[in-house]
């Protein structure tokens, strides 16, 4: 299995750490709201098929990767940041000061 | 007469083996049953068979999208063992491990299980004595357990490096002696035939493809052989549970589903005479009754219905195997294969009733069902039969996540690849 890095190209899987699924939405930090961290923990979508999931490139240039890959074939359709455009910070991060 | 005896091999014999009846029959769905089980295989079956004989439930289907037998009942590698440290777990594979002692009696069938033993190396002192801590909890539970100094570990395997100057050298080990191994395909042909003979029907080539309701009740299923109602569907397809509780309309389970490879070398004269574990990595071992090295190692770790691993686990499970056995550098591989585990979030199963009405779910196995098989069955069993699980599953719920009662023996947490 391949994932091709957007930074440094195709890489062998042993590169890449799984993270998990991609679908999961964590709660504010300051959130009370116990069955949506519930679901968070412990409730996964797992599709047979296209599958939204995060992988680091820890062998490599240690970005972090939402990449779309079907559970049943392997194959992957696509490969992106994580931070979206890579210029807006993560969820739940504050703005860049400039 | 038991209808597999030396006599009848005998009288069969002189017959010209003509006489012989298949084990199972292949009838044609009806349009109803009491109890529809979705999955044939050594769950759905063993559920089936004690449906029969302990609930005299028989008016069962048993609906197999494949062939009898070709999921994961198939694929692993036959350890049976009840060396569980959390009480619940412990008592449940106890359970199953009793059963295990007289099944091939009960079932007239010869499952070939062998209380070879399972040996759990450990390489730290502080893993050693996590190991006795271990030890110490089953035997508490009356299952038996032993820890072993490196000389006896010598004398059990010889083959085994115990010097110091192995890479992880052997400080010791705990040894369940009534653990073993078990012929899988012989248990999911033992079952089909004991629940066969007693009128459950095994119709195989019958793939669901969703399910009757009448509200939220489950009332039947259809499937690529018709629609069948029944009064209690049960749903033991670990491994494909997400792609089955999606067709009924529950969308998130607590489970991801992960591909399990396992390996088999070429026939050896006995090298081996137990199960031995590695406690540096995660390596597993024992010797088929052909001679073949029966081996695995982790999961791949990343969701997959595949049922095909990639090559950076095949390299480390044999890199493992060498570390414990360096004379087995040169003997071949033979074939590997994978299967798709139900890994669940704390590591333990489900065997319940529900989500919906009129549906019963028994999954979550990781890669640790085949040795549950039997006790799997008859609490799965119990469960259909009585609209309330037996003492030994009451546990395995599967709202135990959402209430905080998760049974994690291995302290990992939510996530689901490292249990």
């Amino acid at each position: 299995m391949l994932i091709t890095c957007p930074y440094c190209g195709p890489r062998d899987v042993i590169e890449f750490t799984y993270q998990g699924d991609g679908n999961r939405e964590r709660p504010e930090p300051a959130s009370q709201n116990f069955e949506a961290w519930n679901a968070y923990v412990y409730d996964r979508l797992n599709p047979a098929g296209d599958h939204n999931e995060i992988w680091q490139h820890s062998g490599g240039c240690r970005a972090h990767l939402r990449v779309m890959r079907n559970t049943l074939t392997h194959e992957i359709s696509s490969v992106a940041f994580v931070r979206g455009d890579h210029a807006s910070p993560a969820r739940g991060r504050a703005e860049d000061k400039p | 007469m038991a209808e597999y005896s030396a006599l009848s091999l005998l009288a069969n014999a002189l017959k010209g083996n003509k006489d012989w009846k298949p084990a199972w029959r292949k009838p044609d769905p009806k349009a109803s049953y009491d109890v529809i089980i979705i999955g044939g295989g050594g769950h759905g079956l063993a559920t089936a068979y004690y449906l029969a004989k302990e609930h005299g439930i028989t008016n069962v289907a048993v609906l197999e999208k494949g062939w009898l037998g070709s999921g994961n009942v198939g694929r692993n590698t036959t350890a049976v063992r009840s060396n569980y440290l959390l009480p619940a777990n412990t008592r449940f594979y106890e359970h199953s491990m009793k059963l295990w002692e007289n099944l091939s009696h009960e079932l007239n069938y010869n499952v070939m299980f062998s209380q070879r033993g399972c040996l759990n190396l450990a390489h730290t002192p502080a893993q050693f004595d996590d190991y006795a801590r271990r030890g110490n909890a089953m035997r508490h539970l009356g299952v038996d357990a032993e820890l072993m100094a490196p000389a006896e570990i010598k004398r059990l395997i010889p083959a085994l490096d115990i010097s110091n100057d192995a890479r992880f050298p052997v400080v010791g080990g705990l040894m369940q002696r009534r653990a073993g191994t078990a012929r899988h395909d012989a248990v999911a042909w033992g079952f089909a035939r004991g629940a066969d003979r007693r009128g459950v029907d095994i119709i195989e080539n019958c793939e669901v493809t969703g399910f009757l309701r009448d509200g939220d009740r489950v009332t039947g299923v259809t499937t690529s052989r018709g629609d069948i109602r029944a009064k209690k569907v049960a749903v033991a397809v670990a491994g494909s549970t997400g792609r089955v509780m999606q067709l009924a309309g529950v969308e998130t389970m607590p489970i991801e589903s992960h591909v399990l490879q396992a390996f088999v070398t070429e026939s050896l004269k006995p090298f081996i005479d137990t199960v031995v574990t590695f406690g540096m990595g995660h390596f597993y071992m024992s010797q088929s009754d052909k001679g073949g090295l029966v081996y695995g190692g982790d999961i791949d770790g990343y969701n997959s219905y595949a049922q095909r691993g990639n090559l950076p686990i095949v390299d480390e499970v044999m890199s493992e195997m060498l570390a414990l056995f360096p004379g087995l550098a040169r003997v071949r591989m033979l074939r590997s294969w994978g299967g798709v585990c139900d890994m669940s979030m704390d590591g333990s199963p489900i065997i319940t009733m529900g989500p919906l009405p009129g549906m019963y779910l028994n999954c979550g196995w990781c890669y640790g069902g085949f040795k549950a098989t039997p006790a799997s069955g008859w609490c799965f069993a119990w469960t259909i039969a009585k609209d309330q699980p037996h003492d030994f599953n009451a546990p395995f719920t599967l709202d135990r996540f959402h209430r905080g009662l998760v049974i994690d023996d291995k302290g990992q947490g939510a996530n689901p690849r490292l249990h």
